[in-house]
Order: structure tokens, then sequence, then C-alpha cells
């Protein structure tokens, strides 16, 4: 136990980072996410192909590899960053595809019926979008959204790996300190992401069935 | 919902400006591209005054020629296939064990399984893979391979369950009707066909999976991604970084959206409509409207849906 509160300083700079880079790169993925799901579901063309190749590329390389690419292939473009931003943007790159998916797969969840009756009124695109699918769409995107922010936070712990002080490495360092407690230290860590993940699972669930029974 | 509902069938005015747009957007996108090589295959001057050749410099690619270098990546692909297959074995055996516990009829049983479903979701797959080295003193493999199989085995448990509670009463009722144990009707009538609809979201997870054997890179396990990217360029000089690091990206995604496609193409073929709905395409993300399959997609990207 003594290891746990000996390290606890550690834990909470870790938590607050962690939850940092949550922030930032939610909100960034959220950004690019809303951008590439437009995209896909525009009328022009090569829009559509432009999101749906930047879809596939980033769903299909590994977190740690990007996160590579971000901490040591960026700099050779001349961006000078410090390995906090360098990881933010490294998440958020790799959290919008899911992002935009998960709207898409929203949008796609409004029945034909809705737009048709838009289009038939004389709506524009914009317009059926904007007023009559986007609301309905996003009451259904939520629970899938929340999913995506849940994997997000279990992701920063790859940062750790890549010199952000986080807190997968603040437990990496307390293990360092204190060799002889590891399953406690562990279990405490993995508590701090247990506060984040699973209350946010419980809304998701709660959001989900409540739109379930209004359907 | 089809994309043609969103608009009508374009006139000519929308025709021309689609077109503009395409031309902009490719016009962008060209120059992007041209800044992004023209920048990497400048030369740079280093910290130390000297320069360096540009990226496309044909002195950083001259590696490629080497067998050994493709010997290297070939043990790191091999390094990363072993621990997929063994955790995807690994996960499908813990899978169908916890849909097992989560639909037992003891609450004895039932409960402190949902608790620990809920936490292996909840926690970082990196975080066990330390868990498992340290605390059982395990080797990296053995550490990846734990890690990603209960995980996943986690997930496969939820989706085995969604797939189960998606089959009509009768099929379990019939069994029991004709004499079969309740774990007799489960493992001849159910499973199978629990399986066989669930089976593109299961490939899904595995590619899911396969990706994330690149966390074991941070453990220090001789993976694709550890060999490529660092033994390699380490061996021969941090000037050929930038070039095993493409290499490894390129062969990264040449696995993946094979496995990918292999994923749409049982989607297919499996034939069930429903089921392809249920599949937001490459499935794995997140669970598409008033389905009960709660295909997350795991580690990194997908979630722990709660159902």
């Amino acid at each position: 136990m003594d290891a746990i509160i000996e390290g606890l300083p550690l834990f909470i700079d870790g938590f607050l980072v962690t939850l940092s880079l949550l922030g930032v790169a939610g909100m960034g993925a959220l950004g690019i996410g809303i951008v590439v799901a437009a995209m896909r579901i525009s009328p022009v063309a090569s829009l559509r192909m432009i999101a749906t190749v930047y879809t596939e590329l980033v769903r299909n390389t590994p977190l740690t590899l990007l996160l590579f690419g971000c901490a040591f292939v960026l700099p050779y473009l001349g961006v000078r960053l410090d390995y906090f931003t360098l990881a933010a943007i490294g998440l958020t790159v790799y959290t919008s595809p899911f992002v935009a998916e998960a709207l898409r797969s929203g949008v796609n969840g409004v029945s034909i019926g809705q737009a048709e009756a838009a289009r038939s009124i004389g709506l524009t695109f914009g317009q059926t979008l904007g007023f009559v699918v986007m609301p309905q769409a996003i009451r259904m995107v939520i629970p899938p959204l929340i999913n995506v922010f849940i994997a997000l936070t279990k992701n920063t712990s790859v940062a750790g790996g890549f010199f952000v002080l986080e807190l997968f490495a603040q437990s990496r360092r307390v293990i360092n300190n204190r060799g002889d407690e590891v399953l406690a230290i562990l279990l405490a860590v993995a508590f701090f992401y247990l506060i984040i993940t699973v209350p946010l699972g419980l809304i998701a669930g709660a959001i989900e069935k409540r739109v379930a029974v209004l359907r | 919902m089809s994309q043609s509902v969103l608009y009508d069938a374009p006139g000519p005015r929308a025709i021309r400006r689609s077109r503009v747009t395409s031309v902009v957007s490719a016009v962008l996108i060209a120059l992007g591209i041209a800044w992004l090589i023209f920048t990497l295959a400048s030369p740079r001057e280093t910290a130390g005054g000297s320069t360096q050749v540009g990226l496309f410099d044909a002195s950083r690619w001259d590696i490629l020629l080497d067998a050994a270098v493709w010997r290297a990546l070939w043990r790191g692909v091999q390094g990363t296939l072993q621990m997929a297959g063994a955790a995807a074995v690994l996960a499908m055996i813990i899978g169908i064990l916890f849909s097992f516990g989560r639909t037992a009829r003891t609450a004895w049983i039932r409960v402190p399984t949902a608790v620990l479903l809920e936490f292996f979701r909840g926690m970082p797959v990196l975080l066990m893979m330390l868990f498992v080295l340290l605390v059982f003193a395990s080797g990296s493999y053995v550490a990846g391979v734990a890690a990603l199989a209960v995980y996943n085995g986690a997930l496969i448990g939820e989706i085995l369950r969604a797939g189960i509670a998606s089959l009509p009463r009768g099929q379990a009722e019939a069994g029991l009707a004709i004499g079969l144990t309740p774990t007799a009707t489960r493992f001849l009538i159910e499973f199978p066909q629990a399986f066989r609809q669930m089976l593109p979201i299961i490939i899904a997870q595995m590619v899911v999976l396969l990706k994330d054997t690149a966390l074991a890179y941070i453990v220090g396990y001789p993976e694709l991604l550890r060999i490529g990217v660092n033994n390699l360029s380490n061996f021969y000089g941090n000037a050929y970084f930038f070039t095993l690091f493409f290499v490894v990206l390129v062969i990264y995604l040449v696995i993946n959206l094979s496995l990918s496609w292999v994923a749409r193409f049982v989607a297919r073929r499996t034939g069930s409509k429903a089921v392809v709905a249920k599949i937001p395409r490459r499935g794995i993300f997140g669970r598409t409207r008033g389905t009960a399959a709660p295909t997350d997609d795991g580690a990194d990207d997908g979630a722990a849906g709660k159902s």
C-alpha cells in the first residue's frame, strides 16, 4: 500500500496528462471526424473518395506506428513540437476516422423516409441534412461516439511509450522505484483508467436504451 | 440511407459545381502531396552543421536491395503473425467461456463474469501487457499474447452473446425439447448459428487484434514495428529511418487491408442481410442502430460497448 500512497502525486500528475490528451485529441478528432463524415456523404464524388481513402488508410495503421511517425517523422518536415503535442496529433488522426464512421452510421440509421420527405417538400441538401437528418442522427450517434472516446482514453496509454508522462508512463516510473509492490501499483493505475471508461460506458448504454425505446 | 436520397440527380448547374469542387480539391491535394514530397526530398541542415541528403535520395533506399533487410522484416512479420495467431485462438476460447458465464442461469456465475468483463474491457491493453510482464515475470511474447487474448476474448464474448440473443427462441427450446442438456443445446445448436452469424464481426475483431500486436513493441517484443523501424535503423544507421518506417507502414497496410477485405467478403457470403447491415462497412466500429451486437473494436478502436 505505501507504494501507492508514495506514488499518488505521480499518478495524479499522470492522470491529468491523460485527461488533457483525451480532451485535446477528442476535440481534434471530433473536428476532423465531422469534416470527413460530411465528405463521405456529400454529393461530390471526389470528396467521397478522398474521405474513404483517408479512413481506410488511417484505420489500418497501428496506433503505435502512427505515434512513431508523429514523434520521429514529423520533425523531418520541420515540425518542432513537444512530445505531448505530437502524441495529441497522432491520437487525433488515429481517432478521427472512427469518429467519422460513428457519425456516418448515425446518418445511415435515419430512415430513408425522413430524407425523402424532406426532399419532397423541396429542401436542399444542406437543409435536409441540417434540419431533418442531423438532429435525428445525433441522438443515435452519441452512444457509438462515447465508445470512440472510451477507446481513445485507453489509447492515450500508448503515448506513454513515446515520452509523454501520462498515467501509463508514470506507473512505469513508480514501479521502477518500488518493484516490490507491482501488483498493487498496477491495480491502482487500472482504477484510474476505469474511473473514466466505466462511467462513460454506462452512460452510453443508458442513452442507447432510451433511444431504442423511442424508436 | 442510400446516398441518392439526400439530393436530387444533379442538374447541369450541380454537375458543374461538383466538377469544380472535384478539380479544386484534387488540385489542393496534389499541392499538399507535392509540398510533402518536396520537403521530404530537400536536404536538411543538422544541428551539427552538416547537410543530410533528402529523404528520396538513393543513398537512403539502397538497403532495400539487401536481402538481409528483407529477412529481418520477414522475421518481424512472423513475430507479429505468431502473436496475433496465438492470441486469436485463445481469444476465441476465452470469448466462448465469457459468453457462457454471462448467460449462466446462476447469478453466482453471471455477476462476477460481468464484473470481470467490464474490468478487462475498460483497461488499456498496454497496461495489461505490462501487468502480465511484471507480475508473472513472463516474457514479452507471453505478456502480449495473454493481454490481447483476454481483452479480445472479452469483446468476442459479448459478440457471441449478442449472436445467441439474436437467435429465435425456438432454437434453444427445440434443443431442450428433444432432451439435450442446456450445455449440449448451447454447443450443438446455439453456438454454431451464433458463430456463423457473427463471423464477419469476429474477423473484423481479428484485424483489430492484429493491429494491436504493435503495442507489444512498447513492452519489447520483436514484432514487425520493433524489428523494422527500431532494430534495423539502429543497425544500418538513422539515415534509413524514414525508408524503414515507410516500408513497415506499407507492410502493415497490405496485411490489414487484405484481412479487412476477407471480413467484407465473408460478410457478403454469409448472406444474412441483417448481419451485413449491422456491420458498418468494415465492421469494426461501434454498434449501428438497433442492433444488439456490440461490435466494438477494440483496443483501440473500439470500445467498450455496453449492452
